[in-house]
């Protein structure tokens, strides 16, 4: 078994490797075509661990003893247990079809084979992140994937800054810079996280520092829950870290799927389940509330942005913040599995739905307003078929037991919140399904159905290459069936995890509560679809109303982060540039440089080469010497 | 009476005319000469001391220092005869060949 | 009587070191430094240190100052070396304040306070006596050191003024152009 972690680890960082060969050189098939192996083999690695996991039980390798300083003893180890043969399993199935839908996504760029070395070192970051099995190990990964995503949201780096009609002017690489520091941000929050609680356990293994959770006072357990959770909130992008999210659309759009949709930004909430001990401590049950309260308030925030939004791709991006939201808040009201459900199933239909979108793109060469598309369900019958297959999984459809993924997911989460009797937080999560469901049908519609606007721009929509299509079935498959494997998951992954139970009166009236939930996913579809369906038709008086801007400026965060940070700090950086560094510091340096140079070239003189004058230079010395010695003998003698 | 401070300043005034002599003449002979007044004058001073204090060791260095000026003289003429030999002259401004 | 004798020597030797370093004959330098080693060699009886004295004649009067008479024969004497004194007057400002800081220094009444003898001189003996006495049990090993480095100075003296000792010094300019290099300049 310890073979098999180790391929399915390392298999990705080969591909990359053998990526990077070529990274230089010309397009060449052979790349996209070993990378993806190299994925699928590690996915088939993952599979046979699952099962193995299943029948005999977690496999805790231990590869190597990485920092021995001191007392300070970290082994490089690996933990496959429940929670992360799960996100093994997830991630590099996932991974294997973005790389074998990027062959054909890819198929024009020049770079392509930098673009897979890239993708594949994301998949080892995201495999050492899950897999690791103490913090540090998981920072590594934490930061390679932070690393990866720079690289691949800035990955059409050359792009200059375009103005569009909807969004922000903004460039790739402005896009990347933007996200890698908002995550630095957060991710000083977790390696304080870190050392609060190295400091007080004297280890970072997992196993260890939670035996060790109960001896710790309140205090510092508030304080390594925060801090950690202000990592999750970096990498997740909770309010108010969110704006990265968004803007990350910059890149290829399968990175916006694997990424950020399907894994990485899923990272904050696996931490805060493998973190489930801390989270569950009573001290920190308030911390764990504002996780909640956090998630619903992100849920329902994204979501009234999606409504508005006219960008193919960013709708999407609000709608995974949105469902972050919805996870986070299953995690922190204490049902950490039904987290960790959510998690799976929304990497199967948002990938698809992100790759779907891509394909829509591919056909409208670049152009993502789907104000100017509609009606493209006659030629791209299949990603047609796809994306509605997701969109349904999203909006939670499904009654009475047969449903798509996000039914049983997202509802067991809504369920919680009732059973925990946040009723707010429900009744939010309720009106945020609701939202789910219009904008998700809207971008539908306005993409496949009615007029055919797409005409006006002279662009000549063609369905995706077959292999392509065919390699997305998995993902449309496990968004439809999914949610029946939701009581085996959950018998599965308690083994390890708390286990979660509705309360007498809660199961009671659960069919109500689903009955709601659908009704409202319903009611959005049913209203999306008649405003909709037919075409478009704006409406001025709307679009100039006060909400809707609001919504549509993204409630102004972008332009107030812009105003009160970005501006004041580039100010700030500029006088610091031309005033105290060009002025104060440089200038000190050249003086001092120009000083020795002067006095160089001054003191140059002695050097004769004549030995007369060097042994008058060294009577002169002796003099002097004797001189202080002298003097200093007499003070000494004149001070006793 | 004459006592050490005596013989100390003499080997004081000793030893600078042999500095003056180093420091004034360029034959390297010469500067060989002054440095055996500047040995010299050193040696008086200590079997001054030696005599004052009625203690051997200020003798013994001396006997030291002619041993080393003996060594001093053995090596550093060997030297002069090369440096003449390369030079033709031992005028030390003709060795002026390291100016900066 | 002693005092007469110091002041004797004293000028004496003063007198003649200063024939060496001003006179512009190597010869005449070299015979004032002779004179004035064998005085110095007086002073050093004065100071009861018999032994020292006989040494300062025997090694500075007999063979450092042959050594020197020797190695002159190497040098073209006849060509004299025309001395261009720059700054007469930095030489004996330098040298005339290291005089008056020495005799400052020296004339302090403080030094030489509290000091205890190292090595006395046994009672009894002869000067001879003690300086054996002491320079072979105390100073044996520094002894053997002095008398390797004058082995070593020998053999290296030979072996640097030897080295084609063939080749005629006083036609070099003609013959061995090779060597004659930095003369010409």
């Amino acid at each position: 078994m310890e073979n098999l972690v180790y391929i399915a680890l390392f298999a990705p960082l080969a591909g990359s490797l053998f990526a990077a060969l070529f990274g230089m050189s010309k397009k060449n098939i052979i790349t996209g075509i070993v990378t993806s192996t190299l994925i699928f083999i590690s996915f088939v690695a993952s599979a046979i661990l699952f099962s193995h996991v299943m029948t005999v039980g977690p496999v805790h390798v231990r590869m190597m003893d990485w920092i021995m300083a001191g007392d300070m003893l970290i082994p490089f180890g690996f933990l496959v247990d429940q929670i992360s043969v799960t996100m093994m399993t997830v991630v590099t199935l996932v991974s294997t079809v973005v790389h074998i839908y990027s062959n054909g996504y890819m198929d024009h760029d020049k770079s392509f084979n930098r673009f897979f070395s890239y993708l594949s070192a994301f998949v080892f970051s995201m495999m050492v992140l899950v897999m690791s099995d103490n913090f540090l190990g998981l920072f590594i990964g934490w930061e390679g994937v932070g690393v990866c995503s720079w690289l691949l949201i800035g990955f059409w780096y050359h792009k200059e800054d375009v103005s569009r009609e909807v969004n922000p002017s903004i460039s790739p690489s402005w896009a990347a810079n933007e996200a890698f520091i908002m995550n630095r941000i957060a991710d000083l929050g977790m390696l304080v996280g870190i050392f609060i609680l190295y400091w007080n356990v004297g280890s970072l293994q997992y196993d260890v520092v939670f035996a060790a959770l109960p001896n710790l006072s309140d205090g510092i357990l508030v304080a390594a829950a925060v801090a950690l959770f202000i990592g999750a909130m970096g990498k997740s992008a909770q309010f108010p870290l969110h704006t990265w999210l968004t803007d990350a659309m910059e890149g290829p759009t399968p990175v916006s799927a694997l990424i950020h949709a399907a894994t990485m930004v899923t990272a904050g909430v696996f931490l805060v389940i493998r973190a489930n001990p801390l989270y569950s401590m009573e001290a920190v049950h308030w911390v764990s509330y504002f996780i909640a309260a956090l998630g619903t308030f992100v849920a329902v925030f994204a979501a009234s942005m999606a409504l508005v939004n006219r960008d193919l791709k960013r709708i999407i991006a609000f709608s995974t913040l949105s469902q972050l939201g919805y996870m986070f808040a299953a995690a922190g009201l204490g049902a950490y599995w039904i987290a960790l459900f959510h998690l799976a199933a929304h990497a199967f239909f948002k990938a698809l739905l992100f790759l779907g979108a891509g394909n829509v793109m591919h056909a409208m060469d670049g152009e993502l307003d789907i104000f100017k598309m509609g009606g493209l369900k006659k030629v791209m019958r299949w990603t047609y078929l796809y994306m509605g297959v997701a969109s349904l999984a999203l909006s939670g459809i499904g009654i009475a037991g047969i449903g798509f993924a996000g039914y049983f997911s997202k509802d067991a989460i809504i369920e919680v919140a009732f059973n925990e009797h946040t009723y707010v937080l429900w009744t939010i999560l309720v009106l945020t399904a609701g939202l789910t469901a219009f904008y998700s049908f809207r971008q539908v519609f306005l993409t496949f159905h009615g007029n055919e606007r797409y005409h006006a721009l002279g662009i000549h929509p063609h369905e995706m290459y077959g292999y392509v299509l065919v390699a997305l079935s998995p993902l449309a498959i496990l968004a439809v069936v999914a949610g029946f494997y939701k009581d085996w998951f959950e018998h599965f992954v308690t083994k390890l995890l708390p286990e979660y139970h509705m309360s007498e009166h809660t199961h009671h009236i659960a069919w109500i509560l689903g009955l709601l939930v659908i009704a409202f996913a319903v009611g959005g579809i049913v209203l999306a679809y008649i405003k909709y369906n037919r075409g478009l038709k704006r409406n001025e008086k709307l679009e100039r109303s006060f909400v809707y801007r609001l919504l549509s400026n993204q409630y102004y965060i972008p332009i107030f982060y812009e105003k009160t940070i970005s501006k004041p700090y580039a100010a700030l950086s500029r006088f610091s540039w031309g005033t105290v560094d060009q002025k104060v510091v440089d200038a000190t340096v050249d003086g001092i440089g120009k000083f020795i140079k002067t006095t160089g070239d001054t003191t140059r003189k002695i050097q004769t080469g004549n030995l007369s004058d060097y042994l008058r230079w060294m009577a002169g010395g002796a003099l002097l010497l004797v001189a202080i010695a002298f003097v200093a003998f007499k003070l000494s003698q004149g001070a006793h | 009476m004459i006592g050490l401070g005596h013989y100390l300043i003499l080997s004081g005034i000793l030893f600078s005319i042999g500095l003056v002599g180093v420091l004034r003449r360029k034959n390297l002979l010469m500067l060989f000469f002054a440095t055996e007044i500047m040995l010299n004058a050193v040696n008086i001073a200590f079997a001054a001391i030696s005599n004052h204090y009625h203690d051997m060791a200020g003798q013994m260095f001396a006997f030291f220092v002619i041993a080393v000026a003996a060594s001093e003289v053995a090596v550093g003429l060997g030297l002069l005869v090369i440096l003449y030999k390369k030079y033709g002259t031992l005028d030390l401004d003709a060795y002026t060949v390291m100016r900066g | 009587m002693v005092m007469i004798a110091f002041y004797f020597f004293a000028v004496l030797i003063t007198l003649l070191f200063l024939v060496t370093v001003m006179s512009k004959n190597v010869l005449y330098a070299m015979t004032s430094l002779a004179a004035g080693m064998v005085l110095i060699s007086g002073l050093f009886f004065i100071l009861g240190a018999d032994f020292l004295g006989a040494v300062q004649l025997i090694v500075y009067v007999g063979a450092v100052m042959a050594l020197y008479s020797f190695a002159m024969m190497f040098f073209d004497m006849s060509k004299d070396v025309k001395e261009k004194n720059g700054s007469a007057a930095t030489v004996f400002v330098l040298g005339g304040a290291i005089a008056l800081m020495l005799v400052v220094v020296f004339s302090a009444p403080v030094i030489g306070q509290g000091v205890s003898s190292l090595y006395p001189e046994a009672a009894g003996a002869t000067n001879p006596q003690a300086v054996g006495l002491v320079l072979f049990t105390k100073y044996l090993v520094p002894f053997e050191v002095a008398a390797v480095m004058l082995l070593v100075a020998m053999i290296s003296g030979i072996i640097l003024a030897g080295k084609k000792m063939d080749a005629s010094l006083s036609t070099t300019e003609e013959e061995i152009p090779e060597m004659t290099q930095g003369g010409e300049k």
